[in-house]
């Protein structure tokens, strides 16, 4: 008996050579809290040599593994501790930023794409360590290729951190768009996400773990787009089916990578990342379910519909399901989303209300170089107060493009692809958003005990 | 089959019941037919001592596709070398040739 039918190895085969099918990541998380020094030069070479030899493995057991399965594996990133807490004893901005330069030649050094983990957890407040972090955030991403980062400003537990809010929103008015393009203000950012910017170590987690993101949207729009007629009981059933191949390739892929390295497998994101090649789109899948255009009237519903079945099916595919495990619909990122935000099609709005039902917030869109920071800081607390309501991770993403005005494109290139700038409406002033304090945490709170 | 034999797990890492098969791999050529696509593709597998234990070809209007099983347990070179040199051959007779483990098909389809 065949171990295979022609038809299945033919079905997969179309997935991974004409669909994108794809790793996003493979993600390498290190406990980095053993280099913590009282002094920025003994920290920074604690840091080379813990990250060395971990290092050193990390890229070519991925290059193996790649190899091995025939499977691309589109990038290779390292996650770090959160570099707030290496920045308690230092206390000073300037350190912050010697340690951010450091990460970032030590991934170009080791083809390591991204490194993340240049992040502060203030949700509640901001400690000595985490106001090193913030106060260094334009000049830490601005002086980087690599590196990722973000605030986390709101919790369910805690509450929403409106101070700062409006610093993480002056910092992103003060980045470069490659720079901003790292940088995130989240809320309930897990512990384990393969994903750029939110990637850390989380403090729960093992000396090292691999975690996995894998993409795929063209696989299921090539689903979608077969099942024209089909019921929405069936459409749902053909992507839960379809999921679940995508998410299995990431647990194939991780387990080998963490065998390969001698360490822990960790988790699957099974969000389906897209990314701004043709055919790899989270927003050709809604319009092939019969929206017009991303942001149209359906689009929650058919966001909902989608992450549904890509949750129920990936839930199967792995029995660790971590990161941000919902769908992305990052604006640049996406050709379509891109394009439905250039017609007007997509607006802040609508990526807000997409956003109860997606794991992303409003991700990667553009904005004027010269918007209010109220009007940023009031649209970030806007999505701060969704996760947070609603229980869930979600952030926010901002490139702040120099003389950009509401339509302009800017064009970032690779992942990160085509920014459109996006109208932030017309008022200049929100005094809410300056308002200091924490926003006491929900209800959620008092069921949790 | 021997790819289903058991393989030592490395430690920390549970493997409910999908065990390695180290050494069978799935070649897949798809282009236009014409004469000695399958004899430029065994050659190569035969040079490298690697098996062919399953093989389905069909011709659909003109566009050749074939997919083979092939055990390299026994081959003079690994995945990555056998990829490589099809993939020549596969330029040099304008069909396109992949090269995957097995175990993406046995993850992607089997429960």
């Amino acid at each position: 008996m065949r171990a295979f039918s022609p038809e299945e190895i033919g079905e997969v085969l179309e997935m991974v050579l004409f669909r994108e099918l794809d790793i996003r990541a493979v993600t390498l998380s290190v406990n980095t809290l053993p280099a913590i020094r009282g002094d920025v030069g003994s920290a920074l070479s604690a840091l080379r040599s813990l990250l060395g030899p971990h290092l050193e493995r990390f890229r070519p057991a991925v290059d193996k593994i790649a190899a091995k399965l025939g499977v691309r594996i589109v990038t290779a990133r390292l996650a770090v501790s959160p570099v707030s807490v290496m920045l308690e004893p230092l206390g000073r901005a300037e350190d912050a930023v010697e340690i951010a330069k450091a990460l970032d030649d030590l991934a170009e050094t080791h083809g390591v794409d991204m490194v993340g983990g240049f992040a502060a957890f203030v949700h509640a407040g901001v400690s000595r360590g985490d106001r090193a972090l913030i106060d260094a955030l334009p000049d830490a991403l601005n002086s980087t290729k690599r590196l990722g980062g973000f605030v986390n400003a709101a919790s369910t537990a805690t509450g929403i951190n409106m101070d700062a809010v409006l610093e993480a929103a002056k910092a992103v008015l003060s980045m470069r768009p490659e720079a901003a393009a790292r940088f995130a203000v989240t809320a309930n950012v897990p512990e384990d996400v393969p994903f750029m910017p939110a990637a850390h170590h989380g403090l729960g987690l093992p000396d090292a773990v691999i975690n996995v993101a894998v993409s795929g949207p063209g696989v299921i729009e090539a689903v979608v787009r077969n099942m024209k007629d089909a019921d929405l009981r069936t459409l749902h059933d053909a992507i839960k089916r379809a999921a679940f191949k995508v998410t299995r390739l990431g647990e194939l892929v991780g387990r080998e990578v963490a065998r390969e390295l001698g360490v822990r497998f960790g988790a699957v994101d099974l969000s389906v990342a897209p990314s701004p090649k043709v055919g790899d789109s989270v927003a050709g899948i809604l319009e092939a379910m019969g929206l017009p255009r991303a942001g149209a009237p359906g689009s929650v519903l058919a966001l909902h519909l989608f992450v549904d079945a890509v949750k129920k099916g990936g839930a199967m595919a792995t029995s660790t399901i971590g990161g941000l495990s919902g769908a992305f619909i990052p604006v640049s990122e996406d050709a379509l989303m891109a394009k439905a935000a250039e017609e007007g099609a997509l607006g802040f709005d609508s990526l807000k209300a997409m956003s109860a039902v997606c794991n992303t917030g409003i991700d990667m869109a553009g904005i004027p170089g010269d918007a209010p920071p109220d009007v940023v800081a009031a649209l970030v607390a806007d999505v701060m107060a969704l996760a947070t309501a609603l229980d869930k991770p979600l952030g926010v993403r901002l490139v702040p493009i120099p003389g950009g005005r509401p339509g302009d494109v800017y064009e970032l290139g690779g992942l990160y692809g085509r920014v459109v700038v996006m109208d932030l409406g017309r008022y200049r002033e929100i005094p809410l958003a300056r308002r200091s304090g924490v926003v006491p945490p929900s209800v959620w709170r008092l069921r949790a005990g | 089959m021997r790819g289903l034999a058991a393989a030592p797990a490395a430690p920390d890492i549970y493997i409910p019941y999908i065990v390695p098969s180290v050494d069978l791999v799935v070649v897949s050529v798809l282009g236009a037919d014409r004469v000695g696509i399958v004899a430029g593709i065994t050659s190569v597998l035969a040079r490298h001592n690697a098996n062919i234990v399953d093989i389905a070809q069909t011709v659909v209007r003109d566009i050749f596709s074939m997919v083979m099983v092939v055990d390299i347990s026994k081959a003079d070179v690994d995945i990555a070398g056998l990829r490589a040199e099809l993939e020549e051959v596969g330029r040099k007779l304008g069909v396109m040739v992949a090269v995957h483990h097995i175990d993406v098909f046995r993850y992607m389809q089997r429960i």
